[in-house]
């Protein structure tokens, strides 16, 4: 099937504007007669909740955490984008349109990358409204850094602590709707099963954390603001929580995955400690504009200290292969460098995972103070976890699993193949292409929740009548026996294996083969032994306790048995793209200098795959790319 | 490189059923730990054992384990977080104690925090408070230009002090009365301090603090454990502003 | 809410008499001193001069410092039994960062200051607890005038062992009620911030420590017998 993402034709300037003109309205008295329901509250599903409950309709939120304060749109530190041209350095939408392009290596629609950058601006202005205390300067204006990809300073922050400062103005529009009645909260629930009534989105199942008891809820349109999957690779810098289970079950139910190869593994994180590690730590990019990567030249040098290794015996590889840009390479170039140093043996600290981020050289220079003063807080947090001084000794830095550029496939409106169901944020695959670029997810997701959604769906919802379906359809019921089989299932195998330990052995597996370097070997290898792990998952695994109470084994099976099955349409898509972009590397398309090779002749259109059953192959549908206000070229940083 | 030493900790678990079950103390070994062990990390381990001998896992709120998202709330050895400075539970690391120690983790106690199960508490009083008036209601879209209302740096930097709170409730565990006075007061303390918040400033202290009460919380007393408590180091003068505007607000 | 239902007004009441009351304490100080002889004629002129105040600015004032009290104790009671409903389960290790024993024990320190007051003021204003030393029933000559001796009441009291006892262990729980009092009363008014706080606790302390000292030191030297009747 050829997709079509029905985006508006003509001057791309204009096409937001005429097609928010182009969408139908709903009558503001019929408003309180939808529902709607918002699974997950992050970025993206906060803003919409609150905008939509503001509008009138009737809105029930969902998320697993016991707040909607909690949900991981809070790690994001380093800033958001916007095309403000505050400090009138060439800024434009068009600009930021273009670097978001370019960045995500010619892989997304223009329409909605324009709209998003058009956007863009109006949500720092809401942000601020809400009392978001972004950093100023000494004149009280808003004050802008730098990021990657971009020569303009358009990032906008709170010191590190960007996401969290936007996440809790959300929160808190969201919590003034709560008050008001327009959204009605639902906290601790996972949701488990899209409910689809005659090829329409009508409703969801759930599952109450606390009681474990299955619930059903139904409405005119179901939205997943539900983040993504990167913790298919067991160890990310996701929240434990975070899971693929929310769309999973809306693509089991017909909704198509889009680019689910598209991830992105971030160059400076704190690396694995040791086997019983549960999760990986980001440090702000910003630390390589003073640090310079090296590893040992000699295999023998790799257990000593890093100060009795001289100058003549370290690589700094970055700076050897990429004289220009040196330690500054762009975040693939320096993920897949480091992971290429430490499979071939020059990694330091434990079991060798790490290269160092040496910032004796800026100490020198700068003195030690200033160094402080740009980063303490991250040789702070270093510290915390590691208990290395960084001032002393560099760092030790690996690559980690971020981001998620795939997702449910929408078309322009946010709306996947299955009409009533919009999907937002990091959940869907709309803006960023085959990679993102700093300061964009936060720009995503409340351009989606703040400024889209609310047009889109009441495009359609003057379609549909209100409240046609209810919990007592036969579908629902179905959902719940549905949920309630697989719950018994998983209580009932009393195998000999954790489900962590399930989650560790695939997320090697993902790592090490559909991880930075991806061949077509690695991908089939991956793609025959995800089967088996799963096979093992469902003889041999030992969930504890009942499925009648707050059990968080059994949540945690439901999240890995859907990652089993997910990790295998990852590789699937990984393989089935015989090119190299952006997230996307395959070791068989690489220029000579190591940079990714597309192939745009054959591989210019979204992926998009449509579940066919258990252990069958997906079906692939295509949905082809045009570009014609940016023009395709090579994506060089050079 | 510090060594894997490893070493063996006998921790003393708060276990309650559910909200309607009493509760009681049950001991663990936990094996194998290194120094680098997170103190949850060390609490998984616990977990795949016991689970490995077909028993419940100690259950116990935990999310980002990066310190941000506020989840994660056991009480250890009487201080919240494990009293380590700035340092939620998820951030504390085993080379923090030694091999033979006794630990004890129970989960936040205050009377607005009912016992869900284990070491997990129910906090929705929070988020009841913030509901309560903790934002500023403007419209989505509507909204004057970014930078239409300058706000000097100073004022700026102390909001953004205030707002760092991630909303854990390790001020209320460490109150001796079970107040939600830090947490409350760095809301109202933000909001005040921004021009942006300042319209609806005489409602917002009065409803928040009125839902305060009402959410069971105890009353302030001055003791400062909470600022001791807060991962993020959110200092008492918040409160002092609270209660100023508070005071301003009678005369309103 | 109303102010005096609410956590923070009532806390504000609470701030307030106890502000009220130190300063109080801080004046009975002063007159009190008189009797090291500063003023002419000693504390019995001291005594005398407020005596021969016109009799409802004595009641009035009285009646003011009494509501005073009550407000502080009915507030400080009602709240610290609500406070002790906060955390209806201590925790397991009781470990404490920031509280001192002082701020722990407000309701205790304030109760037994409570009793004392009572005590004191049956031993030296109403003059019941020793009538044989009564100072309205022994009055002495000041400036051509028969006065009440209260030097040789407050002397003759002094001089016995359990009531300086008991005096200079009243003076300690003072102490120990202003040093978390005085400074708390400032945070509770949002007059303190992050730099003048640590400097507001320890000028509450040093001023609860010179009433103290300024107190004990009546007891004391007639104990010893340095200042004599």
């Amino acid at each position: 099937m050829i997709l079509d993402g029905k985006c508006p034709t003509g001057p791309i300037e204009q096409s937001w504007d005429k097609h928010r003109f182009d969408l139908k309205l709903v009558n503001p008295a019929n408003k309180r007669k939808y529902n709607i329901i918002m699974v997950g509250t992050g970025l993206a599903g906060a803003a919409a909740a609150a905008s939509l409950g503001e509008l009138g309709y009737n809105v029930q939120a969902f998320c697993y955490q016991d707040s909607p304060r909690r949900a991981h749109s809070i790690a994001a530190q380093g800033g958001i984008n916007a095309a403000k041209n505050y400090p009138s350095d060439g800024d434009s939408v068009m600009r930021l349109m273009y670097d978001t392009i370019k960045g995500g290596d010619f892989r997304a629609r223009e329409a909605d990358v324009w709209r998003l950058a058009q956007v863009s601006n109006n949500i720092i202005d809401q942000c601020v409204a809400q009392g978001v205390p972004f950093a100023r300067d000494y004149a009280g204006y808003l004050d802008n850094r730098s990021f990657g990809g971009a020569q303009v300073s358009r990032t906008f922050y709170s010191r590190g602590l960007t996401g969290q400062q936007l996440l809790l103005g959300a929160y808190s529009a969201l919590s003034r709707q709560i008050k008001a009645g327009s959204v009605t909260m639902h906290t601790r629930r996972e949701m488990l099963d899209l409910v689809v009534v005659d090829g329409v989105a009508r409703g969801i199942t759930v599952r109450n954390l606390v009681t474990g008891e299955l619930e059903s809820y139904a409405a005119d349109a179901v939205c997943l603001a539900t983040g993504g999957y990167v913790n298919v690779f067991y160890l990310s810098t996701n929240a434990k929580g975070c899971s693929v289970t929310a769309n999973w079950s809306a693509a089991k139910k017909g909704a198509f995955f889009a680019n689910p190869c598209y991830t992105q593994i971030h160059p400076t994180c704190i690396p694995q400690a040791g086997e019983y590690q549960s999760k990986l730590t980001l440090m702000s990019e910003s630390l390589r504009n003073d640090g310079r990567i090296w590893v040992p030249k000699k295999k023998e040098d790799v257990g000593k200290l890093p100060a009795e290794i001289p100058d003549a015996d370290r690589d700094y590889y970055l700076e050897r292969k990429y004289p220009s840009y040196g330690n500054l390479a762009p975040r693939d170039i320096a993920s897949r460098s480091a992971k290429e140093a430490c499979d071939a043996g020059l990694g330091v600290g434990p079991g060798g995972r790490g290269v160092y981020l040496d910032f004796a050289d800026s100490i020198k220079r700068l003195s030690e103070d200033t160094v402080r003063e740009r980063y303490g807080n991250l040789f702070e947090m270093y510290e915390k976890i590691t208990d290395e001084n960084a001032y002393k000794r560099p760092m030790r830095i690996y690559p980690a699993p971020h981001y998620a550029m795939g997702g449910l496939w929408v078309d322009y409106n946010l709306m996947s193949n299955i009409p009533g169901l919009f999907v937002l944020g990091e959940a869907n695959f709309s803006v960023h292409g085959a990679n993102r670029l700093g300061a964009s997810a936060l720009m995503q997701g409340l351009s989606d929740g703040y400024f889209v959604i609310p047009y889109t769906i009441g495009g359609y919802l003057v379609t549909v009548k209100p409240g046609a379906v209810t919990v007592d359809h036969p579908e629902f019921k179905k959902s719940i026996e549905d949920v309630k089989a697989t719950t018994n299932k998983f209580l009932s195998i009393n195998g000999k294996k954790t489900v962590t330990e399930f989650h560790r052995e695939l997320g090697k597996i993902m790592w090490e083969n559909v991880g930075m370097a991806r061949s077509k070997e690695s991908l089939t290898e991956a793609i025959k032994v995800i089967p088996q792990i799963r096979d093992d998952f469902w003889k041999n695994v030992k969930v504890t306790g009942t499925g009648a109470e707050l059990n968080q084994q059994l949540e945690n099976a439901g999240r890995v048995a859907d990652f089993l099955e997910f990790g295998e349409l990852l590789a699937r898509d990984a393989l089935h793209r015989e090119e190299s972009c952006g997230g996307h590397f395959r070791v068989e398309h690489q220029l000579p200098d190591g940079e990714a090779m597309r192939n745009d002749a054959d591989f210019s259109y979204v992926g998009a795959w449509e579940y066919k059953g258990n252990n069958k192959e997906p079906e692939l549908h295509k949905e082809p790319l045009k570009f014609e206000t940016i023009h395709l070229a090579v994506r060089s940083y050079k | 490189m510090s060594d894997h030493k490893t070493m063996t900790l006998t921790l003393i678990v708060w276990r309650q059923k559910n909200a309607n079950d009493s509760g009681k103390f049950e001991t663990y070994t936990a094996k194998n730990i290194t120094d680098h062990h997170s103190f949850l990390e060390m609490l998984d381990c616990v977990n795949e054992d016991l689970i490995h001998a077909g028993k419940e896992p100690i259950v116990f709120d935990h999310d980002c384990r990066e310190g941000i998202c506020g989840m994660c709330s056991q009480v250890i050895n009487g201080a919240p977080h494990g009293g380590q400075d700035r340092t939620t539970v998820c951030q504390l690391h085993m080379r923090k104690f030694k091999d033979g120690d006794t630990i004890y983790i129970e989960p936040w106690r205050a009377r607005a925090f009912p016992i869900i199960r284990d070491l997990i508490v129910d906090r929705a009083a929070l988020d009841t408070i913030i509901q309560a008036g903790g934002y500023t209601s403007c419209h989505t879209g509507g909204v004057p230009d970014g930078n239409a209302i300058m706000i000097p740096k100073p004022i700026a930097e102390e909001a953004t002090d205030a707002a760092e709170c991630i909303g854990c409730g390790a001020c209320v565990a460490g109150c001796p009365n079970g107040a939600a006075m830090l947490f409350t007061g760095a809301k109202v303390s933000q909001l005040a301090l921004l021009p942006q918040g300042k319209a609806e400033a005489v409602a917002r202290v009065k409803n928040m603090t009125a839902a305060m009460a009402e959410c069971g919380f105890g009353n302030c007393t001055n003791h400062y454990e909470c600022m001791a408590a807060c991962p993020k180091g959110i200092n008492v003068k918040f409160i002092a502003r609270m209660n100023r505007e508070f005071l301003k607000a009678q005369f309103a | 809410m109303q102010f005096t239902s609410s956590s923070i007004g009532r806390k504000i009441l609470m701030a307030i008499t106890g502000q009220a009351m130190v300063l109080f304490v801080v004046v009975h100080l002063l007159g009190n001193s008189s009797i090291f002889g500063w003023l002419n004629g000693g504390i019995n002129a001291y005594a005398e001069h407020l005596h021969s105040l016109p009799l409802p600015i004595i009641i009035g004032v009285r009646m003011i410092m009494l509501a005073i009290v009550c407000v502080h104790i009915w507030f400080g009671i009602q709240l610290t039994i609500e406070n002790r409903g906060g955390r209806p389960q201590q925790y397991a290790v009781k470990s404490t960062q920031k509280a001192t024993f002082a701020s722990e024990n407000m309701i205790w320190t304030g109760s037994l200051l409570a009793i004392f007051i009572v005590y004191h003021l049956l031993q030296f204003t109403f003059q019941v607890i020793s009538p044989e030393t009564a100072a309205l029933k022994n009055l002495v000559p000041l400036h051509s005038e028969m006065v009440p001796n209260v030097q040789g009441m407050v002397v003759a009291a002094f001089k016995n062992f359990f009531v300086s006892f008991i005096y200079v262990g009243a003076m300690v729980t003072l102490f120990l009620h202003l040093s978390h009092g005085i400074q708390s009363f400032f945070q509770t008014m949002g007059w303190s911030n992050d730099k003048s706080q640590p400097l507001i606790i320890r000028l509450g302390t040093l001023v609860a420590l010179g009433l103290f000292l300024g107190y004990v030191t009546i007891p004391l030297t007639i104990f010893a017998g340095i200042l004599k009747g």
